[in-house]
């Protein structure tokens, strides 16, 4: 289960990646990112409307694993943080 | 036509000529994302006819060898570093672009490529197929991990892919040498130019990632169920509690192998050098040239191949921990640890491999992508107590530290003194990667990506070419240079002649120096036999053990090292003990690792940064130490 907008700061702040659990899944909106960083991520599978599914992660949650595109790629909070992304409404339980 | 033969005005950086003395006229590159594969088929074509070099100027390895056609004839194949793309933004990138495009004049630009894409992963892979068919290069793709493929269930259909791609397709398994006369037979035909159906535009990669998608979807591409295994085994090595300690047993066993079940082989090299010495030396007369063979040359040599087994062992089991996709896990874990200090998670082996020798653990810093962080985890891995400090370290505090009980019989001072010594490596190993990456080689936001592969189990033919190819680099680049060192030493040591003999080691160019550099050391409590003890040690650490063993008149140091440490006992004060010591923990006394640092950064001003720094530190450490004990 999802709780969003109650403890992520205003309401109006989009849902990034560090506020995926384990196991859940959302869909990319944007990079908020330089130009040259945000195409890295891109060619790793990190396009806009692509499904990334939250994994297991290092010891006390940072960095974490993300299913994207066939694979499994790393990324630290501090990048997570900068990937907004729409989660599905069917998740939505707030 | 721009893939003429006689075209290349440029010779190749290093020459590779074939087995029938002349150059193969056929120049084949792979390429192909990391971890696809491309290596394992290089290394299945080119078996043991490789060679490995930097290409010139940059810090990229290239990786060439032969590969022999059914036909009889060869080809020169060019392993290029794994990409994802070739926008050239980072050195691989620039060199995988720059070597395809035909614009690195010490590489003849290609008349094939071998573009090796991992099918179980293939329609993200397939977006590398569009700028390298854009190239107009005949190009064979080829779809590795095909016994993956099947077992997990996937499909793809090869005849509609190639028609897609206008280009022939194979479907092989590097790995079990499936398929691979598809490999022979495209390197033995026309090899025709790429006709894709369509391009996308390459700048964009949304649409890059489209096309891909689309060409799948056309060669009714399945891609095969997740990797069951690694999503198992990931659920124990990533667990919160589990994963950390199998971290930890990992990093103990490490350990445990370099500095406990090496150790009787290093002893047996080192008797062997020993041994075959004497031999040789009883076997010719009397002379000078006996001398220099084996108190220079052998003695040098011997020296470097010692730590020969340690170095293999380290590499065999980095080795392991990357073939079997572990060291990606290890770094992940490690990785807020190594964020403390401004590094990553892919620093941690490295460093921990540098307790052993700085020269493999600086080979192996090739794993991290980051430029940055790999200049820093360079830097600082000389800090870390490599086993050559530890005989000086025995040495001087089995003279100076009396054994008393600190903790019982468990602890006593000795070992407290040589844990203390360990740590300040540590310590200042930690200080000055903090130093390094908030000021001049601070990372900026470039993100910090970490790609899991599955896991496999690794190759024996995998782990052995790589022990091969790394013991050939530790030997060739600190061989020839610790062999040319030792050399000017012992010259040194025997000039100027007097009554046609060689003086005695304080009337030397070598005392001589040691006695100039006096002044300059007294400050730190040492008198002119130490200095030149330091001078020597400059070549490696543990040479300052033989040049005291030399002054003080003793021929087997090793035999004799009561009396050695009676008489260094007798020339420093505990004060410039503690001196050197710390000079020894800061110091960069290794032309290996000099050696390593200007290869593996390709120039000379990293080298000369972190010598000067260490040496200033080492300086200032030892004066601070010697006058607070005064
Ligand atoms: N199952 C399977 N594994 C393979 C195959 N080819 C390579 N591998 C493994 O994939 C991993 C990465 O291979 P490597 O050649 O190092 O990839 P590179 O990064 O592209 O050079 C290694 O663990 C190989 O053993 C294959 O055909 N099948």
């Amino acid at each position: 289960m999802l709780q969003l907008s109650g403890n992520t700061g205003p309401a109006e702040q989009p849902v990034t990646l560090v506020d995926l659990r384990r196991g859940d899944a959302a869909i990319l909106d944007h990079i908020d990112l330089p130009g040259e960083d945000a195409r890295r991520l891109m060619e790793l599978g990190f396009l806009p409307g692509t499904q990334i599914t939250a994994g297991l992660s290092a010891p006390g949650g940072d960095p974490r694993v993300f299913q994207v595109d066939g694979s499994e790629i790393a990324l630290r909070r501090e990048t997570a943080r900068r990937l907004k992304v729409r989660v599905p409404q069917s998740q939505r339980q707030v | 036509m721009s893939d003429c033969n006689g075209c290349s005005a440029a010779a190749p950086a290093v020459e590779f000529p074939g087995r029938k003395g002349v150059a193969p006229t056929t120049r084949v590159a792979v390429i192909g994302p990391p971890n696809s594969g491309k290596t394992t088929l290089f290394n299945r074509i080119t078996g043991l006819r490789q060679k490995v070099a930097n290409f010139p100027g940059v810090t990229v390895e290239q990786h060439t060898g032969l590969a022999v056609l059914p036909d009889g004839r060869e080809a020169w194949i060019i392993d290029l570093p794994g990409v994802y793309s070739l926008a050239p933004r980072s050195e691989d990138e620039q060199i995988a672009h720059d070597v395809l495009t035909g614009n690195r004049g010490d590489t003849p630009k290609p008349q094939a490529v071998l573009l090796v894409l991992d099918s179980t992963n293939l329609a993200r892979h397939l977006m590398l197929a569009a700028p390298i068919l854009a190239l107009g290069i005949p190009t064979l793709v080829i779809l590795n991990m095909a016994d993956d493929l099947r077992k997990r269930g996937g499909h793809v259909d090869l005849k509609e892919l190639s028609l897609q791609l206008g280009a022939p397709v194979a479907l092989i398994s590097a790995r079990q040498g499936e398929g691979l006369d598809r490999v022979y037979e495209f390197l033995a035909g026309a090899m025709p130019k790429p006709t894709p159906k369509e391009l996308p535009v390459l700048q964009d990669v949304p649409k890059c990632r489209q096309w891909a998608g689309h060409v799948g979807n056309q060669a009714q591409y399945r891609p095969p169920v997740p990797p069951k295994w690694t999503r198992r085994l990931d659920a124990i090595f990533l667990h919160p509690a589990a994963g950390v300690l199998i971290f930890g047993l990992v990093v103990i066993a490490v350990f445990q192998t370099i500095f406990v079940y090496v150790t009787p082989l290093m002893d047996g090299v080192k008797s062997l050098f020993a041994v075959s010495g004497n031999w040789v030396a009883s076997a010719l007369p009397e002379s000078l040239f006996r001398s220099l063979l084996i108190d220079g040359v052998w003695k040098g040599v011997g020296s470097v191949i010692v730590f020969l087994p340690q170095v293999l062992m380290l590499f065999l089991f980095i080795g392991i921990l990357e073939d079997s996709g572990y060291l990606a896990r290890a770094a992940l874990i490690a990785d807020r640890t190594m964020a403390k200090v401004g590094l990553q998670g892919k620093s941690f082996i490295p460093l921990l491999s540098a307790y052993a020798c700085a020269v493999p653990a600086i080979m192996s810093t090739r794993t991290i992508e980051n430029k940055r962080d790999r200049i820093a985890t360079i830097l600082i891995a000389p800090f870390m107590t490599c086993s050559a400090r530890f005989p000086v370290y025995t040495l001087i505090i089995l003279a100076f530290v009396p054994n008393r009980p600190v903790i019982g019989a468990f602890l006593g001072t000795q070992t407290v003194a040589m844990v203390g010594l360990y740590a300040l490596g540590f310590i200042v190993a930690v200080i000055t990667a903090r130093v390094l990456k908030s000021s001049v080689l601070k990372s900026g936001r470039t993100p910090f990506l970490l790609e899991m592969p599955s896991y496999r189990w690794p190759t024996l033919q995998s782990l052995g070419l790589r022990l091969l190819d790394r013991s050939v680099v530790f030997l060739r680049r600190a061989g020839t240079v610790i062999l040319l060192v030792t050399v000017i030493l012992w010259i040194a040591a025997h000039v100027p002649f007097v009554n046609g003999k060689p003086p005695a080691i304080e009337n030397s160019l070598a005392g001589t120096i040691g006695r100039t550099i006096e002044p300059a050391i007294k400050p730190l409590g040492f008198n002119w036999k130490i200095g030149i003890g330091l001078i020597t040690s400059f070549a490696a650490r543990e040479t300052i053990i033989a040049t005291l063993g030399a002054i003080y008149g003793m021929d087997d140091p090793d035999a004799q090292s009561q009396d050695l440490q009676k008489a260094i006992h007798r020339d420093l004060t505990p004060g410039g003990a503690v001196a050197l010591l710390i000079f020894f923990a800061f110091a960069m006394q290794c032309v290996s690792t000099v050696a390593v640092v200007r290869r593996e950064t390709a120039g000379w001003k990293w080298p000369l940064v972190q010598f000067t720094y260490m040496s200033a530190l080492a300086y200032l450490g030892a004066f601070v130490a010697f006058h607070l004990m005064a």
